[in-house]
């Protein structure tokens, strides 16, 4: 292993490591013509050029040699660093419930390598326990590492996978699961598990973290604390999401897993019912309801699987001047079913026309859902949405764009015939599409307004 | 009791083993004999138009009350290399703070509260930074790293300051000896606190984020003036550039003390460099106290590491007290508690500092780890006894304790009495090896209180939100080549221009050098003069006149032009500054028709002066010889003054 001593380095950089004879995680004195440098030499991220070595200084800073500056290098000692997460039993505690928690790849525990920074994800029981010990008072806590992947490479694979591994902990006897996941396709999988996992008797709570946990403001332990809450303690036995509802260290918020969507790139704060109030709210000392319907936990184990999925299903977002070939396309590669992202009530530009026609005649289902993300679908109003609705276009009600490519993708996998997929789809399993859209399920409130502003001020962000 | 402590007496007599002197009769002798030895950490805020990694406006504050919208958030600690949570971590964990910030919108963004990752540094603050790294002789680093070091106490909503070496290396000159410097590095202001008062501690956003540097120097400083003269040199040396930002809380220093034996303490957050003396030394002494104090628990407590206090509520006795404070204290919901400390008497009334003793160092600590606010306790070497004899007796007894024991009573929320008897418990066992490690805050007074506790060393990691930026030698090169001229060289060359010394401190803090040598050059005037009138004059004109916000020191140059251009006496100049300072706008000519000045000759002024001769022969005011001299000069300066050179004058008469 002789890359090994030389980490990351490459090119330039990894041949004056090389000719000066000083390894990565040697004690180095560096002569440069700014002067000289003493350190520890770190490994070099990949990403980073092959002009520079990186050493960690005696207080603790990190800095940058330009190679090129480099006369005289010199190794004065080695010792190579070696981490491993602490790792402390895990105490079962009598009469608390039992919560299965089902890793994916996300790290919502860590700990860090403070000499390179690396996160090292904290996932086995005891790993957690360490990282956040309040757990122990919520549950009696085991867990299972299904997969590891990045939030953005989950697929049908891994929906159907978790599915399955969940009907078995149900069988088995949990009281409650949580699934770590990555935030960016939180939404998703909520929908996928909806319907893969239907008539749950045990509250199933899915939970990311936006700001990663080795960090000390990280909403990952409160995040853990909460869902451990619901999936535990809660009595709404359903797919749901549990994140911040403010961004503020307050409360959580329980978003069912059909309506719920990742509206900022970066706030704490980012998950949101859409067209309909959360579930419910969350803090360490138990739920708060919201929605008074909802399904009940139940002492039985009447759960049903269905873990099916088409993958020749697609999403197409209209913008202006969209040209048929986009549909073309798709349907001469076998795309079995398309959902239409269109502009305001459900509509798509007229040279799209034939190309719809064409591929409602080849058999491709085609569903149309909203930009708007709130409101439905309103096929009727216009000459343009009868047009569509006449060549086979089917409006998706109020159903969230990624919940109608889910659901389409999961119909098409359990049958080919289109009547049966509509009939799938327009049938809601919870609330994926809703009879109605209450008073105050839509609420994007302006700042600068002044009442606004003074409800901004009186509480939390 | 036979051996019953007197506090007031034992303080004096403890103040006097630990050999505290008044830093005005402490020599180098006096600072050897203890080991004193001091570093700093200088902070400068520079003169940017924007934050540092995001796109909000640096420079503006608001007040306490000017806030749009608050959150809330706490600081949870991360494990450490050895899967421990570190000092800081826990202490603030314990604390269990609802840390609240409040934000405008005009000052911060979704940035500070750290609900978006940074932007790409800001270059302006990262070239000044490399400016002022050159002028200190660092080796500058070839690619910059962003750090993040971690910070618990909530001043930063991350939890972690984003900061960056730009430098490792260098040194300052003083006037007797050279100071190491460690590094420089550029880092992002903290929040300004508003409040903290029992669990919840406010902090203002405006101050966050902006750019920031600080330069440490090594422990190279001997005593106490050694220090302000070495952070005055980095303040002034700084300032220099003209590229950093000045006014209250602009520069701000931690010092680091240690006796020999003690240990590295900072104090934080010292805004007023004149204080840097008094603190320095009080601190070095207050450690020499401490470790008196060790060595007199080595024959006081023979068991230490079994050691443990022993509490007790007071409850069980309030009937049998004479005084009426126990019943205020639990009338107002607090819960009392009464603890032994074996072996502790004539500890607590130990000096450590001027008029504190060891009792603050808990009063202190209860306060910032369990949130009891003050007064918090009471004992039984209060110099200011709060109970009667009487009472203490029966706290004595309830405690069952020995006569060398120390008690204290103490009061709070029910909630914390559990932490608080941590805090005594930690602090008094922290006695038997000396000084802990701690942070402290400076007061007025020159004496600090505890602050935190130290942060552990394994608190920095690599930024990764953010790659590393490399500096190239062109553009160091660049930045290099129009460097203002060292601040070592400037007072040579005043000591040399024979302008005197008590001035530098205001030239160089207002950076008025570069205008001087300006004048002096450009324009031939006479250097010692040109010293003066900013040294004395215009520091002088400053307190007395309210500066027009558009004046500049670049207009005193203007005006010495003006003046040469003209003609006229450079006398002048000291009637038209302080028209100047006031409406710098206003041009010259007009500034001189305001104060009424003509122009006149030297003939004409000169012929005057058989007339004046003559008219003082008839209102002979005094019979010294240099009497109608004066008298003369008297009645020309207003026709002479920009005219001809006032000593000519009298050289004529
Ligand atoms: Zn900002």
């Amino acid at each position: 292993m002789t890359d090994d001593i030389f980490q990351g380095y490459k090119g330039a950089g990894l041949e004056v490591l090389k000719k000066y004879n000083v390894r990565v995680w040697g004690q180095a004195e560096v002569l440069t013509s700014r002067g000289d440098f003493k350190g520890t030499v770190l490994p070099r991220s990949e990403n980073d050029d092959d002009q520079h070595i990186v050493l960690k200084i005696a207080t603790g800073y990190n800095i940058g040699i330009d190679i090129a500056t480099i006369t005289a290098m010199t190794e004065t000692g080695y010792k190579k660093a070696n981490y491993k997460i602490p790792e402390k039993e895990f105490p079962i505690t009598p009469g608390l419930p039992k919560v299965k928690l089902l890793g994916t790849g996300g790290t919502i525990a860590s700990r860090l390598d403070y000499r390179t920074g690396a996160v090292i994800p904290a996932f086995t029981p005891g790993e957690l326990y360490g990282a956040v010990p309040e757990l122990a008072d919520i549950c009696n806590l085991t867990t299972e590492k299904l997969f590891a992947v990045f939030s953005e490479n989950m697929g049908p694979e891994q929906y159907t996978t978790l599915a399955v591994a969940i009907g078995k902990e149900i069988e088995n006897g949990i009281d409650g699961i949580v699934i770590g996941h990555g935030t960016d396709t939180l939404h998703y999988t909520a929908a996928a598990l909806t319907f893969m996992v239907q008539n749950p008797p045990v509250p199933i709570v899915l939970v990311g973290s936006q700001r990663s946990s080795d960090r000390p403001s990280s909403d990952a332990a409160l995040n853990l604390m909460h869902a451990t809450t619901a999936a535990g303690h809660g009595d709404i036995a359903e797919v749901m999401v549990c994140m911040f509802g403010p961004t503020s260290d307050e409360y959580g918020l329980l978003h069912r897993g059909t309506r719920v969507r990742k509206m900022h790139s970066s706030y704490r704060s980012t998950f949101r019912t859409i067209g309909d109030t959360p579930l419910a709210m969350i803090t360490r000392q138990g739920l708060q309801h919201i929605k008074q319907d909802y399904n009940p936990r139940r002492k039985d184990r009447q759960v049903i699987i269905k873990p099916y999925f088409e993958e020749k299903v697609g999403m197409i977002y209209y913008y202006t001047n969209m040209q048929p070939d986009m549909i073309d396309s798709m349907v001469d590669n076998g795309y079995k079913g398309i959902i239409i992202i269109g502009t305001g009530l459900g509509h798509v530009n007229k040279p799209l026309y034939p190309a719809i026609e064409r591929a409602v005649k080849k058999g491709v289902a085609i569903y149309m859902t909203v930009q708007t993300l709130w409101g439905y679908v309103h096929m009727f109003v216009y000459d343009t949405g009868r047009d569509l609705m006449a060549q086979g276009v089917v409006p998706a009600e109020n159903m969230l764009p990624e919940a109608a490519y889910i659901k389409l993708g999961w119909a098409l996998g359990q049958t080919s015939d289109l009547e049966k997929v509509k009939e799938i789809m327009m049938t809601p399993i919870n609330d994926e599409i809703t009879p109605r859209e209450p008073y105050n399920g839509y609420l994007i409130y302006q700042g600068g307004v002044p009442e606004v502003e003074e409800f901004i001020k009186k509480f939390h962000k | 009791m036979s051996n019953k402590i007197n506090p007031a007496l034992n303080y004096e007599k403890t103040m006097r083993s630990a050999g505290y002197v008044p830093r005005k009769q402490a020599t180098q002798k006096t600072y050897d004999a203890i080991g004193f030895m001091s570093g700093l950490e200088v902070h400068q805020q520079l003169l940017t138009k924007q934050k540092l990694f995001c796109r909000c406006p640096a420079g503006i504050f608001q007040k306490p009350e000017e806030y749009h919208a608050e959150l809330i958030r706490h600081m949870r600690p991360t494990l450490s290399e050895l899967g421990e949570y570190d000092g800081t971590a826990l202490m603030e964990f314990k604390t269990r703070k609802n840390i609240v910030y409040h934000i405008n919108s005009r000052t911060a963004c979704t940035y500070e509260v750290d609900d978006t990752p940074p932007f790409p540094l800001n270059r302006e603050a990262l070239d000044i930074a490399i400016r002022i790294a050159l002028l200190s002789k660092l080796n500058i680093v070839g690619e910059v790293h962003i750090t993040r070091k971690q910070y618990l106490d909530g001043s930063i909503p991350t939890g972690f300051q984003r900061t960056a070496i730009i430098g490792v290396e260098g040194e300052i000159p003083l006037k007797n000896k050279k100071v190491r410097l460690i590094q420089l590095s550029l880092e992002e202001d903290s929040c300004r606190e508003v409040s903290d008062i029992g669990h919840q501690r406010v902090y203002r956003t405006d101050r966050l984020g902006m750019p920031l540097i600080e330069t440490v120097t090594y422990p190279d400083m001997k005593n106490p003036d050694e220090v302000m003269e070495a952070c005055n040199y980095i303040r002034f040396l700084n300032r220099s550039t003209g590229l950093v930002r000045t006014g209250i809380g602009a520069g701000r220093e931690d010092v680091n003390v240690s006796c020999r034996g003690g240990t590295r303490v900072e104090i934080k957050g010292v805004s007023r460099t004149k204080l840097i003396p008094e603190l320095t030394h009080n601190e070095c002494f207050r450690q020499w106290a401490l470790l008196k104090i060790r060595d007199r628990l080595k024959d006081q407590v023979k068991q230490q590491k079994e050691w443990k206090i022993k509490p007790e509520p007071l409850k069980s006795i309030a009937g049998k007290l004479e005084s009426q404070r126990f019943k205020e204290l639990s009338n107002n919901g607090h819960k009392v508690m009464a603890v032994n400390l074996p072996g502790f008497g004539g500890v607590f009334s130990h000096f450590t500092q001027p008029g504190k003793c060891f009792a603050n160092e808990i009063a202190d600590r209860l306060k910032v780890i369990a949130c009891l606010e003050r007064p918090n306790m009471t004992c039984s070497e209060d110099l200011d006894p709060m109970l009667a004899d009487n009472d203490w007796d029966q706290v004595r007894s309830l405690l069952n304790a020995s006569p060398d024991d120390a008690q204290i009573i103490f009061w709070g929320p029910e909630d914390d009495i559990k932490t608080a008897l941590e805090t005594i418990e930690e602090r008094c066992i922290m006695a038997f090896s000396g000084v802990p490690n701690e942070t402290r805050k400076s007061l007025a007074d020159g004496t600090t209180i505890f602050e935190r506790v130290l942060p552990g060393a394994d608190r920095m990691y690599p930024d990764t939100d953010s790659k590393p930026i490399p500096l190239e030698d062109s553009h160091i090169k660049k930045l290099g080549q129009d460097l203002p001229s060292d601040v070592i060289e400037r007072y040579h060359q005043l000591k040399t221009w024979g302008v005197p010394e008590d001035s530098y401190h205001y030239l160089f803090t207002h950076n008025l050098y570069p205008v001087i040598e300006k004048i002096i050059a450009g324009l031939d005037q006479d250097p010692k003069k040109i010293g003066k009138l900013f040294g004395h004059f215009l520091k002088y004109i400053a307190g007395h006149y309210k500066r027009s916000p558009d004046f500049s020191y670049e207009r005193i140059y203007d005006l010495y032009k003006y003046v040469v251009a003209n003609k006229l006496d450079a006398e002048i100049v000291k009637i038209m500054l302080p028209v100047v300072y006031q409406y710098p706008k206003m041009d010259f000519d007009s500034v001189l028709v305001n104060l009424d000045f003509k122009r006149f000759s030297k003939d004409e002024i000169v012929s005057n002066i058989p007339f004046l001769k003559d008219k003082y022969k008839s209102i002979k005011t005094s019979k010294l010889p240099e009497a109608e001299k004066h008298w003369a000069m008297g009645q020309l300066r207003k026709m002479a003054v920009g005219n001809i050179p006032l000593k000519e004058l009298m050289g004529i008469i």
